[in-house]
């Protein structure tokens, strides 16, 4: 492994007021797939005069570009999905009730009686169900398909919102002790490190941010940001779920995927991607050598924007780092404060010491 | 005894199979490869993603820039979780049946190995792979030698029957013994500048022949591999069988090869008298989709060796439909490219 690069000052990243009062921002969000500009504009605002560059591309993806000092260094591609998953309204049926559907992977069984906010506007409204004392036995063990339920604006309905506008849960955030408790955890805890990775660059390297579009229905934002970058590395910063719960046998959970509390999630397969293994050993090493807990992401299903990364041009090395998070893509999440600091400390740390030799193939 | 005389695509065709590589590991794979062909290529490079990419001649007047894509990586599985006894979990690397697991060996990377056990099931029921297990002879957590993230592959020595071959990894590696044999073959007086690509993460999803076929940018393609065959008792319902010849691909679920290939390559059999039978297949996906869904679109097609048991470790061809094959692809490379019409 190179040896570890002097940075020019430590970081020490903090959940204080005003880290908690950016992120309770970006978590409170509307920012559906194909309509991120809530969040962009956070971002944007956070970073104006960080920056040595920053875009719009076509598609939405935010690009950022802050350059390093020195020869031969790596251009790394730090990849955040800003979207969340939500609802889209489809059809206005008058009396402020609205047909809707689903965008991205949200359980049916999530919904009922969930309140949520509509449009760029936050118009409340609740997703209802028949109340209990209307029900059968029979129609209470069944799960109402997206298909049945209805978002209900109240009086006026029509004036507020209409067909195609997002909508998301209510959800604001808490901090319940060592616990953030949000909706959209996934992924505004990656936007947020990544605004802190820019806004405390190390400069050894060029450091290409994108925050990225449509991660949820497909890795859409991610496949062009990382055409336009060109980049020597991909690294997609994200927040993956935790299964850490007794099982209900009694019996030893191996099935897990993330702990809380066990600190960053570094991949090595999922269903996008298979990690470069010299990446992973440069993030184990990091952790390793800066005494910051780590875990391994359970190799199984699922995809970040490093199945995209990966696959660009000529293809880009790539790997993902993920904060733990239980109850993801639900009303409402958690995660540890501890174990998103830690995901911070670590990405900073390795990109510190980053150099060209990482590249080089051992064979 | 008397010396048996060497056989050299035997010997070829062993080292390639008994080499691990499932996808994402295809490090000692891919210096087999590079031994065995270091003396006959004019520039080698590895790419980003590893896939090794090996260049013979340049464009002469008439010529045209080809791709001919092996894929050097193998189905796999690796470990998700060591429990408290010391037995590793798994999951698949690619397409692994829970059916051929049962009582395997494996090897690991580093070199050690394992067995495959299983929870008890349901007389009468499939077993699934989240019930089954690797067993490393360790005896907790704490003297278990892997850990999660590490990559095994089936581990079988291969098998010389005579007239058929087996081994785990016939997929792909037969088809890198026809590429670099075919390499062989490549005559100075040919006017084409050949890309040969040992592509890496077919398996996972024809990852490395997307970025391969991207940087080589070629103007016609062939992907090398291996197809299903109808053969076998009860099996199939597919044209190609084995010792019938290499197979043209005219389709398969992931790509239409290019007509106009299609008929270069029954062209080129025909002008060699070799056989050839033509494959239709209903299922799968090969390079030859990655190289003709590149930048702007490349004619494309397929070179198949009929095979079966595909995806267990006991992958069967016919010796004779390799050697067809390796004629069917260096007679391809060697002349002058004539595509028809659309």
């Amino acid at each position: 492994m190179a040896k570890k690069m002097e940075a020019p000052k430590m970081f020490k990243p903090k959940m204080g007021k005003k880290e908690l009062e950016l992120l309770g921002k970006l978590t409170n969000a509307l920012a559906v797939s194909g309509d991120e500009q809530e969040i962009r504009q956070i971002v944007m605002d956070e970073l104006e005069g960080f920056a040595d560059e920053m875009r719009v591309d076509h598609l939405g993806n935010v690009l950022v570009t802050k350059l390093g000092k020195g020869k031969k260094r790596l251009r790394v591609m730090v990849a955040a999905h800003m979207d969340e998953v939500g609802f889209m309204l489809i059809k206005d049926e008058g009396k402020g009730i609205f047909e809707f559907r689903t965008v991205g992977g949200i359980d049916p069984r999530q919904l009922v009686g969930k309140q949520v906010i509509v449009g760029r506007d936050h118009v409340p409204g609740i997703i209802g169900a028949k109340a209990i004392h209307l029900t059968t036995p029979q129609e209470r063990k069944q799960v109402l398909p997206v298909t049945q339920l209805r978002i209900d604006l109240g009086p006026g309905g029509s004036t507020k919102a209409k067909p195609g506008d997002r909508a998301t849960f209510a959800t604001e955030l808490q901090v319940l002790g060592p616990t953030l408790c949000a909706k959209a955890l996934d992924n505004r805890l990656g936007v947020y490190n990544l605004i802190q990775l820019v806004k405390n660059a190390p400069e050894n390297i060029d450091l290409l941010a994108a925050f990225t579009v449509q991660e949820e229905v497909g890795l859409r934002g991610a496949k062009v940001a990382a055409f336009s970058f060109n980049p020597d590395i991909g690294i997609a910063i994200d927040s993956t779920p935790a299964f850490d719960l007794p099982d209900y046998h009694g019996e030893e959970n191996t099935q897990y995927r993330t702990h809380l509390d066990g600190g960053p999630a570094i991949y090595v397969m999922d269903g996008a991607t298979i990690a470069d293994r010299r990446l992973v050993d440069w993030l184990v090493d990091t952790a390793k050598a800066e005494n910051i807990p780590w875990q391994f992401r359970q190799p199984a299903p699922g995809g970040t924007d490093a199945g995209a990364i990966h696959r660009v041009r000529e293809g880009v090395p790539s790997v993902s780092v993920s904060v733990p998070g239980r109850y993801a893509h639900s009303a409402a999440g958690m995660a540890r404060i501890d174990d998103e600091l830690n995901t911070l400390k670590l990405l900073h740390a390795a990109l510190a010491r980053l150099d060209e030799k990482i590249l080089l193939r051992q064979e | 005894m008397a010396e048996k005389k060497k056989d050299n695509l035997l010997e070829l065709i062993k080292r390639l199979v008994e080499t691990p590589g499932p996808s994402g590991q295809e490090h000692q794979i891919r210096a087999a490869v590079r031994e065995e062909i270091e003396g006959y290529a004019d520039e080698i490079r590895t790419d980003a993603l590893g896939n090794l990419i090996v260049r013979v001649g340049s464009k002469k007047a008439g010529g045209m820039r080809v791709m001919v894509s092996a894929h050097i990586d193998e189905i796999g599985l690796m470990v998700t979780h060591i429990d408290e006894k010391g037995f590793a979990r798994f999951l698949s690397i690619g397409g692994v049946s829970p059916l051929t697991c049962l009582g395997n060996r494996v090897l690991f990377m580093d070199g050690t190995r394992g067995v495959i056990g299983m929870e008890s099931i349901e007389p009468g029921t499939m077993p699934t792979l989240d019930k089954m297990y690797i067993d490393t002879g360790a005896t907790s957590a704490k003297d278990c030698p892997v850990q999660v993230g590490d990559v095994c592959g089936f581990e079988r020595p291969f098998l010389d029957m005579g007239k058929r071959l087996v081994a785990k990894s016939m997929d792909d590696r037969i088809a890198a013994a026809i590429a670099i044999e075919a390499m062989k073959l490549v005559k100075k007086t040919s006017p084409n500048e050949i890309y040969f690509v040992f592509s890496v993460q077919e398996e996972v999803g024809i990852r490395g022949a997307t970025t391969a076929a991207y940087g080589v940018n070629p103007e016609v393609g062939i992907a090398v591999d291996v197809t299903g065959v109808g053969d076998t008792p009860k099996g199939f319902k597919l044209n190609v069988e084995l010792g019938n010849g290499p197979a043209i691909k005219v389709r398969d679920s992931s790509f239409i090869a290019d007509p106009r290939v299609v008929q270069w390559m029954v062209n080129e059999a025909k002008a060699q008298k070799l056989p050839y039978q033509m494959e239709v297949l209903t299922f799968g996906g090969t390079d030859g989709r990655a190289i003709q869904m590149t930048r702007e679109g490349v004619p494309a097609g397929c070179l198949s060796i009929g095979s079966r048991y595909i995806h267990t470790p006991s992958e069967m061809v016919d010796r004779a439909d390799v050697e067809n094959s390796i004629k069917l692809l260096a007679g391809l490379l060697n002349n002058k490219i004539e595509l028809g019409e659309l």
